[in-house]
Formats: C-alpha cells, sequence, structure tokens
C-alpha cells in the first residue's frame, strides 16, 4: 500500500502519523495533530493509542525501520470460532488454556514484535503472544473462556496485522524437531572437534620435542574417547547414509565418507591399544564437523524458501460465506462446509466448493482448471468448480462435493501419486562417490599389495592413511556450500528454491515445457486486436463501462487515457450484447452472431477480421454505430512482452522449448506462432492428466524436463517433472508441487533461474575438480608413505577452505532492485 | 607433569558438561528462532529507561 500515496497524487510533506509515509494532498487534515495516509493507518493508531500503546511510535522511530502502511480488513473473523475450525488450527493445552498459531500479515520490524507481543495487556483472557519473526507467526496461549480467537483475531487486525490460519501446525513441529537434531550433531561435532585438536596439538609437539611415553599413551587414549563420542553420535548419519546407499545400490556420497571414517576409526583404535602407529582422530573428527556444517547450511536455505512459499499460500482464502436457512450469511472455514449447503460467492472470489448455481449469472475464469482463458457466461443451473474465480457478479452456488471430492481435489491425489513416483534427482556428487570408491579401495589395495612387499608392518598403516586422506571432505562440502549461495542469491533476485537437486538439474539443458495462460500470456482477458475506427472503440467503452463482465472491462481498459462519451439507456443482453444511445445516436456492441442477424451481413472487411480473430482464438465483438457495424474488436489474452525474448534466451542456452496448454488449440497455435515455438511443440487442449502424462513420456528418453506453469491445472505436470518451476501469482496446489516459484510474473525470472543454475553448477564443478586434485595428491604421498598425521590435518582443512572460497566467490544469480512486485 | 591424569579427566567432564547443556537447550527449542529474541531484547531494555 506504500505506493498508493503517489498513485493517488500529489503527495505533500505532512507524514502520517502511524505509518511516517507523506499523506496525499487531499488527506491532509487541517489544525489536526495527527494526519493519517489512508483509512488503515487511522483506523490502526486509534486502535493502538485507545490501548495506551502510544509507546509503539517511540519504538519504531528508534528502530528505524522500513515504513508500510497499516492494513486493516476490519472482518469479522466469526470463521475462526466455528468448531471446524477450532479443531483444525486450536489445540488444548493440559493446563486448560487453549493455543493456536496464527501466522499475521505486514510484520516488518522489532516495534511490530513488541505491539503484538502486547496482546496479553489489551485483552484479557490471552496470557501468551510469542511472535516468530521470521516466519512472521504469533503463537497464542489463552482462555477460552474468557476470550474469542475471533476477538483476538479483530485485535490484531485493527493493529494492522491481519491474521491467517497457519496450515503448517503439525508438520512445522516435526520440522522444528528435525531442526534441533541437525543442530545437535553440528554442536556436537564441533565440540568433539575442537578438544581432540587441543589433545592433538599436545602430540604434534611432542613429535619434535620427544613426548614421555606416559604421556603419549594418555593424549592418544583422550582423543580416543572424543572420537568414539564423536563418531558414534553425530557421525552416524555418514554410516547410516553408507548402509543405505549399499542397500539400495545407488552410489552416494555417504559410502566413500563412511568407508573413511570406519577404517580410520577402527585402525585408530588398533594403535591406540597397540600404543605404536599413526593414529587420526583428528582428521576425523574435524571431517565430521566440516561436513554437517556444510549440510546444515543448506538446509536452513531450503527451509527458509520453503517457508516463504507456505507463507505465500497461506495467505489465500479459506473461507466461504454460507447461506443459512432464513438468508443470513455466516462466515465459516472452508472444511466446514457439506453437500447441500448454500454459499456466496461474490465477484473476484473463487468458488470453494464444486457445486451448482441456483441464483445470479456472471463469468467464470476456470483457467486455473483448464488452462481456457476466456471467461464462461454462467447462470443457474450451470456447474461450478472450486477453485475457479467468480469474475462478474455476486453468485449463490449449491455446494455439490467439497474437499477431497471436489475437482481440484482429485487433481491433487494425482498431484501427490506424480510427486511419489518421481524419480529422484541424481546429484553430482553423488555419482562421482560411486567412481570414486571404486578407484579409491583399488587404490588403497595396490598400495596395501606393494606395501606387503616391501615392509609388511608397514601396510595397514599407509592403507588406512590413504583411505583417510582420499576422504571426500571438501567434495561432500562443495555441492551445499555452492548450493547455499545460489539460493540466498536467488531468494534475493524473487526466485524461491525449495530443494538444491533442482537446482542441479536446472544446470542441464533440456525440454522446457511453458503453460500458455498466465506464463507465456498475461493470464487475463484483453483487446489484442481492432480493425476500425478509434471512434468505434471510444463508443464501445463508453456502453461496455456500464456493464459488469471480464469482456466489458476489456474493452473499458483498451479506452484508458481516452474522453469517453456519456451513454445512456444501456442494455444488455447476456450472450449477445449492449446496446445504447451516445449524443443521441444508436450504437451498439454485439457478438458477430448478433451483428449478422440484426444487419443481415457485415462488410467483407469485418468478416474478414472477425475470421482471422476466431482462428487466433480470440474472442470477437462488432461494433455497430448508426451507420451500420463500423468495427471488430479481438478480445483475448495477451501474449506478455519478455515472453518471445525469453523463450529466445532459453533456445540459446540450448533448451527446447514446448508449450502444453488446456486451452482451445487455435489459441494455443496462435501463442505459440508469436513467440517463436515450433507448431509440433505446442499443444493445446490437454486435460490436467494429459499435462502430466505428456511430461512422464517426454522423461522416458532420460532428459531433464522442466514444467513451468501456474494453475492448478499444471500442478501434476509440475509434480512429475524433473523440475517443476510455478510462476508469479501461482495457484496454491502448483506452489505446493513445485521445486522452485518465480516472484516476478513472465519468463525472464525463469531464464535468471536457469542461468544461476547453470553458474551454480560451474562453482560445484570447479570446486569439485580442486577437491579431487587435493585427494589425488593426499593420496600420492600416502601410498608413498611419505604422510603422517600431521600432514593430514593440514591437508584436508587446507581444500576445504579452498572450496569454502570457490563457492562463495562464485556468482549465481545477480540480485535485481526494484522491479520486485 | 603427573597432574595431567587429573586434569584431562576433568577437563573432559567440564567438555562434557558443556555438550550436555547445548544439547539440553538445542532440544528445548532455544535455537529454534534466532531473529525474534534480539528484538524483544532490544525493546526491553528501552522500558528500563
Amino acid at each position: 500500500m506504500a505506493a498508493d500515496a503517489t498513485i493517488r497524487g500529489v503527495e505533500t510533506s505532512v507524514s502520517c502519523t502511524h505509518c511516517g509515509l507523506p499523506v496525499p494532498k487531499g488527506l491532509v487534515e487541517a489544525g489536526s495533530s495527527t494526519q493519517f495516509c489512508c483509512h488503515g493507518c487511522s483506523a490502526a493508531y486509534e486502535v493502538i493509542t485507545g490501548c495506551g500503546l502510544d509507546r509503539y511510535y517511540r519504538l519504531r522511530d528508534a528502530v528505524d525501520a522500513d515504513r508500510a502502511a497499516a492494513t486493516v480488513t476490519g472482518k469479522s473473523y466469526q470463521e475462526f470460532d466455528d468448531e471446524v475450525f477450532t479443531s483444525l488450527y486450536v489445540r488444548d493445552r493440559p493446563d486448560g488454556m487453549a493455543e493456536a498459531e496464527l501466522l499475521v500479515e505486514a510484520m516488518h520490524c522489532a516495534a511490530c514484535v513488541w505491539l503484538v507481543e502486547k496482546l496479553p495487556q489489551v485483552l484479557p483472557g490471552v496470557s501468551s503472544a510469542t511472535v516468530d519473526f521470521r516466519r512472521s507467526t504469533v503463537r497464542l496461549v489463552y482462555n477460552q473462556e474468557r476470550v474469542k480467537l475471533s476477538g483476538i483475531a479483530q485485535m490484531l487486525d485493527g493493529l494492522g496485522y491481519p491474521p491467517h490460519p497457519a496450515r503448517t501446525g503439525g508438520a512445522q513441529q516435526l520440522r522444528d524437531i528435525e531442526d534441533r537434531r541437525f543442530l545437535v550433531r553440528v554442536g556436537v561435532a564441533g565440540a568433539c572437534a575442537g578438544n581432540v585438536m587441543l589433545v592433538s596439538f599436545a602430540l604434534y609437539a611432542g613429535m619434535f620435542d620427544k613426548i614421555e611415553p606416559i604421556y603419549e599413551h594418555l593424549f592418544r587414549a583422550v582423543s580416543w574417547i572424543i572420537a568414539m563420542v564423536s563418531l558414534m553420535w553425530p557421525g552416524r548419519v555418514f554410516f547410516k547414509g553408507a548402509w543405505a546407499s549399499l542397500r539400495t545400490k545407488t552410489p552416494h556420497l555417504d559410502l566413500p565418507i563412511a568407508i573413511a571414517l570406519g577404517v580410520g576409526l577402527l585402525w585408530g583404535s588398533v594403535n591406540v591399544f597397540r600404543g605404536t602407529g599413526e593414529i587420526y582422530f583428528d582428521s576425523l573428527t574435524a571431517l565430521v564437523f566440516f561436513l554437517l556444517v556444510g549440510r546444515w547450511v543448506q538446509h536452513r536455505h531450503q527451509r527458509a524458501s520453503a517457508d516463504s512459499v507456505e507463507l505465500m499460500f497461506s495467505l489465500t482464502p479459506s473461507t466461504a460465506r454460507r447461506i443459512g436457512l432464513e438468508g443470513e450469511a455466516s462466515v465459516v472455514p472452508v472444511e466446514a462446509l457439506v453437500p447441500g449447503d448454500t454459499v456466496e460467492v461474490r465477484a473476484g472470489e473463487s468458488f470453494p466448493a464444486d457445486g451448482m448455481i441456483v441464483r445470479g449469472s456472471s463469468a467464470v475464469d476456470a483457467s486455473v482448471l483448464t488452462g481456457e482463458s476466456r471467461p464462461e457466461d454462467a447462470g443457474p443451473g450451470d456447474d461450478v468448480a472450486a477453485g475457479t474465480v467468480n469474475l462478474g457478479s455476486p453468485l449463490a452456488v449449491r455446494v455439490a462435493a467439497v474437499g477431497e471430492q471436489t475437482r481440484v481435489g482429485k487433481l491433487m491425489r494425482t498431484v501427490a501419486r506424480c510427486s511419489a513416483e518421481r524419480a529422484p534427482i541424481v546429484r553430482a556428487a553423488d555419482r562421482v562417490a560411486g567412481y570414486f570408491v571404486v578407484i579409491v579401495l583399488s587404490v588403497a589395495a595396490i598400495t596395501f599389495g606393494a606395501w606387503l612387499l616391501i615392509n609388511p608392518v608397514m601396510a595397514p598403516e599407509h592403507a588406512t592413511a590413504l583411505l583417510i586422506v582420499a576422504c571426500p571432505c571438501a567434495l561432500g562440502l562443495a555441492t551445499p556450500l555452492a548450493i547455499t549461495v545460489a539460493i540466498g542469491r536467488a531468494a534475493r533476485a524473487g526466485i524461491l528454491i525449495k530443494g538444491g537437486e533442482a537446482l542441479e538439474a536446472l544446470a542441464k539443458p533440456g525440454l522446457m515445457v511453458l503453460d500458455k495462460t498466465g506464463t507465456v500470456t498475461e493470464g487475463r482477458v484483453q483487446l489484442v486486436d481492432r480493425v476500425g475506427s478509434e471512434r468505434a472503440l471510444r463508443s464501445a467503452a463508453a456502453l461496455e463501462q456500464h456493464i459488469a463482465h471480464p469482456l466489458a472491462q476489456a474493452v473499458y481498459d483498451a479506452a484508458a487515457g481516452m474522453t469517453l462519451p456519456s451513454a445512456r439507456g444501456v442494455e444488455h443482453r447476456v450472450g449477445q450484447g449492449v446496446w445504447g444511445a451516445i449524443e443521441g445516436e444508436r450504437w451498439a456492441v454485439l457478438s458477430p452472431a448478433a451483428a449478422e442477424a440484426e444487419f443481415g451481413g457485415l462488410s467483407p472487411q469485418l468478416l474478414d477480421a472477425v475470421d482471422r480473430f476466431a482462428s487466433d482464438g480470440h474472442t470477437a465483438v462488432v461494433v455497430v454505430g448508426p451507420d451500420g457495424p463500423e468495427a471488430a474488436l479481438a478480445l483475448g489474452d495477451a501474449v506478455r512482452e519478455d515472453s518471445a525474448a525469453s523463450i529466445e534466451a532459453l533456445r540459446v542456452r540450448g533448451w527446447r522449448v514446448a508449450m502444453l496448454s488446456g486451452d482451445d488449440p487455435r489459441a494455443v497455435r496462435a501463442v505459440s506462432a508469436s513467440v517463436g515455438i515450433d507448431q509440433a511443440d505446442a499443444h493445446g487442449g490437454v486435460s490436467p492428466e494429459g499435462k502430466a502424462a505428456f511430461i512422464r513420456e517426454a522423461m522416458a528418453d532420460g532428459g531433464t524436463v522442466v514444467m513451468v506453469g501456474d494453475g492448478v491445472n499444471d500442478a501434476a505436470a509440475l509434480a512429475s517433472a524433473t523440475v517443476g518451476v510455478a510462476v508469479h501469482g501461482g495457484a496454491e496446489a502448483s506452489l505446493e508441487a513445485a521445486d522452485a516459484y518465480t516472484g516476478r510474473p513472465g519468463l525472464e525470472p525463469v531464464v535468471e533461474l536457469v542461468e544461476g543454475a547453470r553458474r551454480a553448477m560451474r562453482t560445484i564443478k570447479l570446486a569439485m575438480r580442486c577437491s579431487l586434485g587435493y585427494n589425488t595428491v593426499g593420496s600420492l604421498l600416502a601410498a608413498t608413505g611419505l604422510i603422517n598425521a600431521l600432514v593430514a590435518a593440514v591437508l584436508m582443512p587446507a581444500s576445504s577452505l579452498t572450496v569454502l572460497s570457490l563457492a562463495y566467490r562464485s556468482r549465481s544469480f545477480v540480485a535485481k532492485r526494484g522491479d520486485r512486485s | 607433569m603427573m597432574v595431567l591424569f587429573i586434569m584431562l579427566p576433568i577437563a573432559l567432564l567440564l567438555a562434557a558438561c558443556a555438550i550436555g547443556t547445548f544439547v539440553w537447550a538445542a532440544r528445548a527449542g532455544q535455537f529454534d528462532d534466532l531473529d525474534t529474541p534480539p528484538m524483544r531484547a532490544m525493546l526491553d531494555d528501552e522500558l528500563n529507561d
């Protein structure tokens, strides 16, 4: 809302008492000590001062945060008290209190945290409010007898933080537990590595100064104890991973790591008890620590991206307006609807369930489900599907199916099945690990054999040393670090990547399948072509501005900036057109059929245009003036400005680009021709299941297949593809199914994503080569018997540092400022 | 230098205590949210002014 002030016109030097943004000229109240830039701010100010929380303003000035105008929706939140809602989102605590987690919008600074956490002071019955700033949630503990959840929600809304139910619930707890385990492992591994290192310093110093044997034994025993803790506790994950890798016969980097750790520990233990020979506990514990840190860092970044995506789809409305027996409307959670209920769906809202229209007529945008870009007219008796959008006027709908039984619900099951069936991406590091194990084991065997001939006593010593220095520590760090850096940079550029594997897959060009509606095109109806005078367009717009229909809106929008004549006596006949009088003359905007019926035929020029528009998949309307038909307008989904260039950019990078849409094949052909996609690769009229089948078929060749789409109808395909990319404004289902999400509209971010992935992969490969180089040098030293524990201890961190600096130096994803929408 | 035989186990014991405390803190969720508490602390300070 921050931009509203500038849109609304002249800014003044007066700043808003609540948010500090400039107040538009028209809203300045002369002589008043408080000034507000919008209604939201003044409402929030009243609540805040009314509750005695004025300190918020001093805090806000103190923390010097970004300014943002308040959003106050003024909703009743009565659905928060519904039984179904309570059973879904509210938990009873053993102490008799209730606990609920709400997601709040617009929390942006420390003062906001302070304000929200003051809830217990202003609302009796709330015993605590705990904010998680990063996830933008507040956990409430309250007494259900004394305060209702809707009351708390209203208060939050009044303060300028509209709440939503946090849908993550149990999943979030599981994730927290997983995060804690990760952290415990990293912490314990770090402590062990540090302590072993201290003891080793004594031993290394003793190497030169001749340590007394009794102390040497002591130090060796102590480092053995600590190493056992490190390898058996945090280090256990590598053994588990290696075991899984053996059992499933898929190469995994954990395998060579576990071999090094296992052999090192085994031979080290033997040497501790023998009292002679090298021990490598310092290298082994450091190895465990470094590798875990790398994985932890990557895990955290992926979590942050996944959280942001989740936040986005939690903001989609999940309520319905149910009409009671006496015609009274009550807001209920979608989950509370049952077949037979009647719901009211206002213009711009999406249908909460499948059902039949019982009252009202409107236009329905079903593009999320079908890909069909043109809105369909719907009236009493017509069926509507959950998830589609009511564009025109309010409708009453009798619910026929809810939840999993709806068309969308069934699609979601397909999506779940598709993602479960998808073969995991084989990571480059794991592929390398396969060869690595074989090579390292054979070199170790050769070393062992050769030393048996030269000096049998030293054979196990040198073979062990070789296995340890050949442990792919830097190799194991290279991928997580490079991917972490890439994910972080991508997030700053508005691209959220949920998994590092997706990034690796995107680096190798293959087939890129694009959805049409909303991805390549704008996803809304616009005037795309016109034959005839501008006067005709002006007159048409003058008539259409009185009609609430998306096609009418498109004509009106096309005339934006022109001065429109005034129209009188406007009459609308559904399916035929609009009639009215402009400056005493009779004008009409009609469907071609209605125009022909009324005027007995169109001029060849107009007839030609109408045919051409129809063959391009657009809707044609004819503007009729006092002297007969004057102009033809094509209304359709316009191709995005950047589409053609972006598709070309993808092609230059080696991708084959195809288009897959549920829309009319003619429209698909027309769009594909204009953006330069081969006609053979443009498929129209494909069902959601058909899209997923197409993707699976394309993947049968083993190549990378990327699906880019935004609708529910793309979700199954997104989940099936090697990598699914949901684009800006996508439906909840597609966000959930996709591996990456672009926060800016159009295909340009997709090009950035591909380019960033390529760069990240280049960094990974470079780092891998470096670490393999270190391993080779180390192995050579070990095989020739030139290595000791000290050299190994220096070699390993050196290689890890090289990889670290390579990863952070890499330039994947250039952050773009100012163009995030 | 025989004192090492006492000092080293004591040092190990102390390290074990530190690790134990850390593990307890992590499992109790003390590290779950690292962004909000610093903000809270800053605002609390001002209260005492």
